[in-house]
């Protein structure tokens, strides 16, 4: 039984594949393609050999920013980007995660002022030992990127 | 623009050693006219007598002036008012805004969106820099150095945000560490990193006994009951934690016991009359050190 999802082919533009299935809309809302009038193809809970069952997002005619690279590598750091011009691959971006985040995810310390008042977020990503943690400017405490939830927008 | 004072790391080694100079010049000398014609904002949003009146004493003394609320209750915050708004408000009266509250990393956002300078006098349970410089100070003026020194501190090692900072500013000094605290209250790891970072050499354990002999600060911290699940434990810890007058037989001749106060039942009183007890005189030099802070926000001093 063919169980792949037939996606049409991209010709330019951007594919994210290797999303782990639960992180998906995660992605999708980073990306704000909710309101993107670009062509999208999204495909979810697909078998895959690596992660269990992934997602895919393909974005035609859009590259995809430095900044937003930054912000998929912290919520979904084992995906893939590639860039596509005329049907092949031209970039394997690779997922560095950003050095800051801008009011992306809320602080997990309850007590935050960020929590509390509207104050927008700013987290600095610290890079140590091959772990991501997140540091909130405003009450200093360090988080695990597993620990923090992305801001609805 | 002046800088804000909001945590203890936006301060360098020669900030540090700077604002302790002229703590002492202050010392030397509390009472001048050099905050005369300014306004001093004092905004707690918790009630903190003892740090309120410590930073008020320092600013009229000095010939400034102070405005501001002792206790949320009676400011604007509880109709709701922004703390962006009350910044906003005050400072169209204030030159400098000295304030407390409960939510971490409220001073730090206060700075951001604040024309004058701010010092934070303790957000929640993150920063109160004034603390530490006061602890430095104290340090500096009993051992007459901050350089190479061996300090045991006691208690609270895991919620005492006057230990971390503390850990965080010595670490310019080249020192040592011991770290007493119960399993429940030990140093959180990112402590402990810190100072594997640094180089800094450190002991823990688990018992008080006579573990700081080779100290030359005893810094006690308050066991709060709150922080343990199960009572029966609190008590065992607080007997454990409690520093008595015969422990200190052994210990070495210039040691100085310090205490970010109030106490409750961490060091008997019979450690009072030793001369190594040093926490009253340590809240006294917090005067001092609080003159120097307002004056260095105001760009009055270097
Ligand atoms: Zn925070």
């Amino acid at each position: 039984m063919e169980k792949e999802l037939k996606v049409a082919a991209l010709r330019n533009g951007t594919v994210i594949d290797h999303i782990p299935a639960v992180k998906l809309f995660q992605v999708v809302s980073i990306l704000q393609l909710k309101n993107s009038h670009y062509p999208i193809t999204i495909g979810n809970n697909l078998e895959s050999k690596h992660i269990g069952t992934k997602g895919i997002i393909k974005i035609a005619d859009r590259i995809l920013s430095d900044d937003e690279t930054g912000k998929i590598a912290l919520i979904a750091p084992n995906a893939t980007i590639n860039i596509i011009k005329e049907y092949k691959v031209v970039e394997k971006r690779p997922l560095v995660p950003a050095d800051e985040v801008h009011d992306l995810v809320y602080c997990a310390n309850p007590v935050c002022i960020t929590n509390h008042q509207p104050v927008p977020t700013n987290f600095y990503v610290l890079k140590e030992d091959g772990q991501v943690k997140l540091k909130c400017r405003y009450c200093e405490r360090e988080f695990l990127r597993e620990e923090i939830k992305l801001k609805k927008k | 623009m002046h800088k804000s004072l909001v945590s203890i790391t936006d301060y360098s080694k020669q900030e540090i050693l700077s604002i302790l100079e002229s703590a002492r010049d202050f010392e030397a000398n509390p009472n001048r006219k050099t905050l005369d014609g300014k306004v001093i904002a004092t905004l707690f949003f918790e009630p903190s007598t003892r740090t309120r009146l410590s930073f008020e004493t320092a600013v009229v003394r000095l010939g400034g002036s102070i405005i501001g609320f002792s206790d949320a209750a009676t400011s604007s915050s509880v109709k709701g008012e922004t703390l962006n708004d009350t910044i906003h408000m005050v400072s169209c009266y204030a030159d400098a805004i000295v304030m407390r509250h409960p939510l971490e990393g409220a001073a730090r956002y206060a700075a951001e969106v604040s024309p004058v300078p701010i010092v934070n006098a303790g957000d929640g349970a993150n920063q109160h820099p004034s603390q530490t410089l006061l602890d430095l100070y104290s340090i500096l003026k009993t051992q007459g150095t901050l350089e190479n020194l061996t300090i045991c501190m006691v208690g609270d090692l895991k919620y005492g945000r006057t230990v971390h900072s503390l850990i965080q500013a010595m670490s310019h000094f080249n020192p040592t560490f011991k770290f007493i605290a119960p399993d429940e209250l030990r140093l959180p790891e990112e402590y402990r990193v810190f100072c594997r970072q640094k180089g800094i050499p450190f002991t823990e354990s688990r018992e008080l006994n006579d573990n700081f002999n080779d100290a030359d600060i005893l810094y006690m911290t308050r066991v709060q009951k709150e922080r343990f699940l199960d009572q029966i434990e609190y008590e065992r810890v607080k007997n454990v934690y409690t520093l008595c007058n015969d422990m200190l037989a052994a210990s070495k001749s210039n040691l100085k016991i310090l205490h970010p106060l109030p106490r409750v039942n961490e060091i008997s009183m019979d450690v009072d009359k030793n001369e190594k007890a040093y926490y009253f005189q340590q809240a006294q030099n917090g005067l001092y050190v609080r003159q120097a802070i307002v004056s260095k926000v105001l760009g009055l001093i270097e």
